[in-house]
């Protein structure tokens, strides 16, 4: 019998679960000459925003044990210039696409969603959610439930027709399973987990803190554990809610590892600065790992860690 | 972006420890053929397990290609963090995954100039290279090299035997003329009647020639060192604010629009911040 490794994130469709996770990957042409990005189960574009931004000074990275810190502030070309050459080339590439969005206000995300309701070639939006809300103090929207929905509410409400949403969540709150059915309740059809988590480096040179922005989104390896939390959590709270699960994979084993916590498909973020090739390394490994346990397909395994006991 | 570029598992040839630094020789099979002076390469570290998850840029000190798919890549490293300290460790015979070529390279002229090369520190690299090019070109190459002390001085015999002068600076007066590489430079353009500058080392060295080579009106092309994560124009994090030709200025990154970038158009002093007008800000 042959192995189903296809997964699927609310209505969309995908040959396999291994995906580039938002902000890792560019517009995908960079990562294109190491390997075919048709073989990608998604690429997830850098979240674009509606303008042009330049993004923060720098340094904008330090790296820390397992992980790095950074704080680009969404540096990109904004919308218009990203509908116009970045989906182009990743359509003539027949890539499978998921765009992520970004927004510093809610009205930011509704003009968003409209821009991307006509783009055809697009598999799902993934609406990041963890960024400053100019309008409310530069709280992030994701670490409140109120301003976490109003968010994706004004992404439905523009949307129209079948793209399904993916609400990214940040892992820096309280309680992840109340936002998490806060934006479910607003119409997200999924939800990614987690965004990088917030952290700080202080140069003992310089005697100040080492990034330009001062903190920054700690990734990799080193927050692997939060983020399996976190899918635990949720996929635990909301099982029917498809899960993209992130956060410090480098390898298949590490895959499986979000897999068995409740995630129906895993991004492959830090890792590919690293290794511009990591993303078909967890493709290959992870299926193998699947097909020894004795999976027939990946939707088998997807939450195996929350079975009873007794099973 | 360099189209060239390619992932490989690839041999230490040899590895030899030369004053404050190690000269390190890869196989890296037809990678060579498609390396230029000022490309560079990002080479994991750390091993298996390894809490370093990023790679180390280096750049190429010569790349030789013998045909056949067998070639060559030199590097010029200093063991002074715990990346290059554990690369300076391996044997001959050792595997270490490497990509490259990576980065742009610098303009070779078509006709015959009088170029000057200078270097900081381990920054001399890719100069020895680039002067065999020059040369071979029929140019004039003079060389400047300097480092905080004469251990710091990369300069083996073959390199200096590429050019037509070789000035060397140390900080401590160890070697050559006390002081910078900087404090020579003007009085070498003049007498020397150089063209172009070609430079690579620490940024507060290049924004020191590019003030002298726009008040000498003499062309510079510099290899920047910024800190990268990826090196292959993923991560955004290599970024430094440059003009470009309409004038306006954008962050862009030094590991695919570099690292070999005309001076005169780098924003220099945006130390920690982003220069006002920068498209985007």
């Amino acid at each position: 019998m042959s192995f189903d490794y296809t997964t699927s994130l609310g209505a969309a469709k995908f040959e396999n679960p291994i995906f580039t996770a938002s902000g890792c990957a560019s517009s995908g042409k960079e990562l294109s000459q190491f390997f075919d990005l048709r073989e990608l189960g998604a690429l997830v574009t850098k979240s674009i925003m509606i303008k042009p931004r330049s993004g923060r000074a720098t340094p904008r990275m330090a790296e820390t044990a397992s992980g790095m810190l950074n704080s680009i502030g969404l540096q990109g070309p904004g919308i218009d210039i990203f509908l116009e050459k970045d989906i182009p080339w990743l359509q003539e590439q027949g890539v499978s696409t998921v765009v992520s969005i970004a927004g510093e206000s809610v009205d930011d995300y509704g003009i968003l969603a409209r821009k991307m309701r006509s783009v055809t070639g697009v598999k799902a939006l993934e609406v990041n959610i963890s960024c400053p809300n100019v309008e409310n103090r530069g709280m992030v929207f994701a670490c409140n439930p109120v301003t976490a929905r109003a968010a994706i509410e004004a992404v439905r409400r523009n949307i129209g027709g079948e793209l399904p949403i993916i609400a990214k969540l940040s892992p820096d709150v309280t309680n992840i399973v109340e936002i998490a059915e806060e934006v479910v309740a607003a119409g997200a059809d999924a939800l990614a987990l987690i965004n990088t988590v917030l952290g700080m480096v202080i140069d003992t040179n310089t005697m100040r803190p080492k990034l330009a922005g001062k903190t920054g989104g700690l990734s990799g390896p080193a927050i692997r554990p939060v983020a399996v939390r976190a899918i635990y959590q949720v996929h635990a709270a909301l099982p029917h809610v498809s899960i993209l699960g992130m956060g410090g994979v480098t390898n298949g084993r590490e895959a499986l590892e979000l897999i068995l916590a409740g995630a129906s498909a895993v991004s492959i973020g830090t890792a590919n600065f690293g290794n511009p090739t990591a993303t078909m390394l967890v493709k290959s490994e992870l299926q193998e790992l699947l097909i020894a346990k004795g999976f027939n397909s990946l939707q088998e395994a997807v939450g195996y860690a929350h079975r009873a006991e007794s099973q | 972006m360099n189209k060239h570029a390619s992932q490989a598992l690839t041999e230490v040839v040899s590895n030899k420890k030369v004053g404050a630094y190690h000269h390190m020789v890869f196989s890296v099979g037809q990678m060579a053929a498609h390396s230029k002076p000022g490309n560079f390469v990002a080479i994991s570290v750390g091993g298996p397990g390894t809490s370093m998850i990023l790679r180390r840029a280096f750049a190429i000190y010569r790349a030789s290609d013998r045909e056949n798919g067998v070639g060559y890549i030199e590097l010029v490293v200093a063991p002074h963090g715990q990346g290059s300290t554990w690369l300076t460790s391996r044997q001959s015979g050792d595997l270490v995954d490497l990509v490259g070529p990576l980065g742009t390279a610098f303009g070779i002229p078509t006709e015959p100039v009088r170029a000057l090369l200078v270097g900081g520190g381990y920054g001399s690299a890719p100069l020895f290279g680039l002067s065999e090019i020059l040369k071979g070109r029929g140019c004039r190459v003079d060389m400047v090299l300097g480092a905080s002390s004469a251990m710091k001085i990369y300069a083996p015999l073959e390199g200096k035997r590429s050019v037509n002068s070789l000035t060397i600076t140390t900080d401590d007066g160890s070697a050559g003329i006390p002081g910078k590489v900087s404090d020579v430079l003007a009085e070498l353009i003049e007498n020397n009647q150089i063209d172009i500058i070609y430079s690579c080392g620490p940024m507060g060295m290049l924004e020191a020639i590019t003030k002298i080579a726009v008040e000498k009106d003499v062309l510079h092309q510099c290899a920047i060192e910024e800190a990268m994560a990826c090196g292959v124009g993923i991560c955004m994090t290599c970024v430094l604010p440059i003009r470009g030709e309409d004038g306006v200025v954008r962050m862009l990154r030094s590991c695919i629009d570099g690292p070999v970038v005309d001076g005169e158009k780098v924003i220099w002093d945006s130390k920690r911040e982003i220069p006002e007008g920068t498209w985007g800000s």
